[in-house]
């Protein structure tokens, strides 16, 4: 995929020369012509993201890039709600679809349209796949769930970061253990946690994979190292902001 | 897509629900409605949008720092209402009560797409809600609601009156330009939704009078379904 195959997708909603919302868009934030570059790192829980955001940010800035950083789940509105939710495990599963949803809305407007706007390259640790992804294997209709986030912007490059659940396994053990949400406890998938986490981290990888030529995602095989990844990801990031 | 909205529920219960503007006259409706109900011996469950206790606090926090776009602030509604719908609203309606709702979804199409949100997103959003059995509608022409809000001194407030849209730094200016651009919306909503319209100019009584006729045609039916049961 090129960066101009946007143009194949030329939706009434959004200019193609700037960026295009997912679905119907946000009437009154028009997108179009912004100099602003928005780059989506997606990918399972402990596969890497972070560190390879880090090292992203570094070669760009001393190329001469701005860079802003947006997570999932980091809005100053939504933050202490999700909190919340989480620590009491009141919340049914649509209600948590869509205070993730409100979250992100908060910051697509807050930071993430003003920064490209003001022409910086946009690295997202995770976006709307992940909720897809999770509302998806939770049950949630999925035609409901890409309409409601059709106020997405669909990021210039996604790259997803794809490990086996093995691998996944040895990382997140190796790191800091298993917790309940990354388990999938609430699904309710076994009452041991090492049994729940494989279950359920088999079901998101698999919901990703069907989302990859969806959202054309670039995919990487994180199983490498560090390195040889990052090197993946400057080659392919170069040729798209300096063809 | 989820077309829940659009399609009767099968839950034994009765889900009633008063839309209208601020000062339509709408809550005292259902008030009456519902002591004439519980008067009846039918078990009622009253709910009112916005009020779930989880989401009130980032309300609360948005509307402090006057924070909240239209998006958010209408994602923010949906998921109160989701909240509400799956604890408080389906429960009563699958053990057969009536439950009365105080605005309701068609409260989120004529608000939100005033603040300019996108009329088919916030009507897909909101389609995992249930079908009410009857909506009623209280259309007031603004003037007459604003009147009445004037007479109780109602302090107007900010995102009631679309401040947030900064169309008149006045309160009292802003609600008449928002509320009234709500009321055509609500105007749309009639035929696309099937709602029921009470002439809110009218007495209360007289108001009443025409509520209680139109509820009574569905509780005739779900009496009758009682019985047969019961006979089974």
């Amino acid at each position: 995929m090129t960066p101009s195959s946007d143009a194949a997708n030329p939706g009434a909603h959004g200019d193609i020369q700037g960026g295009r919302y997912y679905g119907r868009g946000v009437p009154y934030l028009p997108i179009n012509e912004y100099p602003g570059k928005l780059i989506a790192i997606e990918g399972t829980d402990g596969v890497g993201r972070t560190t390879q955001i880090q090292l992203l940010r570094e070669w760009l800035e001393v190329k001469g890039y701005g860079v802003i950083e947006t997570g999932w789940t980091r809005s100053m509105l939504m933050q202490p709600t999700i909190e919340l939710a989480k620590s009491s495990n009141t919340l049914n599963k649509l209600t948590f679809v869509l205070l993730y949803a409100t979250d992100f809305a908060d910051r697509l407007e807050k930071e993430i349209i003003p920064a490209l706007k003001a022409g910086f390259v946009v690295l997202s640790d995770r976006y709307i796949f992940t909720a897809l992804a999770r509302a998806g294997v939770r049950g949630i209709d999925r035609q409901w769930l890409r309409s409601l986030y059709g106020f997405a912007i669909a990021p210039h490059l996604v790259f997803y970061l794809r490990v086996d659940v093995e691998t996944l396994i040895g990382r997140v053990l190796e790191a800091r253990g298993m917790d309940f949400w990354e388990s999938g406890m609430d699904l309710k998938l076994g009452d041991d946690i090492y049994d729940s986490f494989r279950a359920y981290q088999n079901r998101l990888l698999r919901e990703y994979a069907s989302m990859a030529d969806e959202f054309h995602f670039r995919t990487l095989d994180a199983r490498r190292s560090v390195d040889r990844i990052q090197d993946e990801l400057r080659k392919q990031v170069a040729g798209f902001l300096e063809p | 897509m989820l077309n829940i909205l659009t399609k009767p529920h099968e839950y034994p219960g009765k889900l009633f629900v008063v839309e209208g503007i601020d000062g339509s006259g709408k809550t005292t409706q259902l008030g009456l409605l519902e002591k004439w109900l519980t008067a009846e011996g039918h078990r009622v469950f009253l709910t009112e949008w916005n009020s779930s206790v989880l989401v009130k606090a980032a309300t609360k926090t948005g509307k402090k720092q006057n924070a909240l776009t239209p998006m958010t602030f209408s994602l923010l509604h949906a998921t109160d209402f989701a909240d509400r719908l799956l604890y408080k609203i389906i429960p009563p309606l699958k053990a057969g009560m009536i439950v009365l709702a105080d605005r309701y979804a068609y409260t989120a199409f004529a608000r939100d797409v005033t603040r300019g949100v996108d009329r088919e997103w916030v009507r897909d959003l909101y389609s995992f809600a249930v079908q009410p059995d009857l909506a009623l509608y209280f259309r007031v022409p603004i003037e007459v609601s604003v009147d009445r809000l004037m007479a109780r001194r109602v302090k107007l407030k900010f995102y009631e009156a679309g401040m947030d849209l900064g169309w008149s730094t006045n309160p009292l200016e802003s609600f008449r330009l928002f509320q009234g651009k709500v009321l055509g919306e609500y105007d749309r909503l009639v035929s696309e939704f099937g709602l029921e319209v009470v002439d809110a100019r009218a007495s209360i009584t007289d108001q009443q009078r025409h509520v209680r006729q139109l509820v009574a045609k569905f509780l005739a039916g779900s009496q009758a379904e009682t019985v047969d049961d019961a006979v089974v």
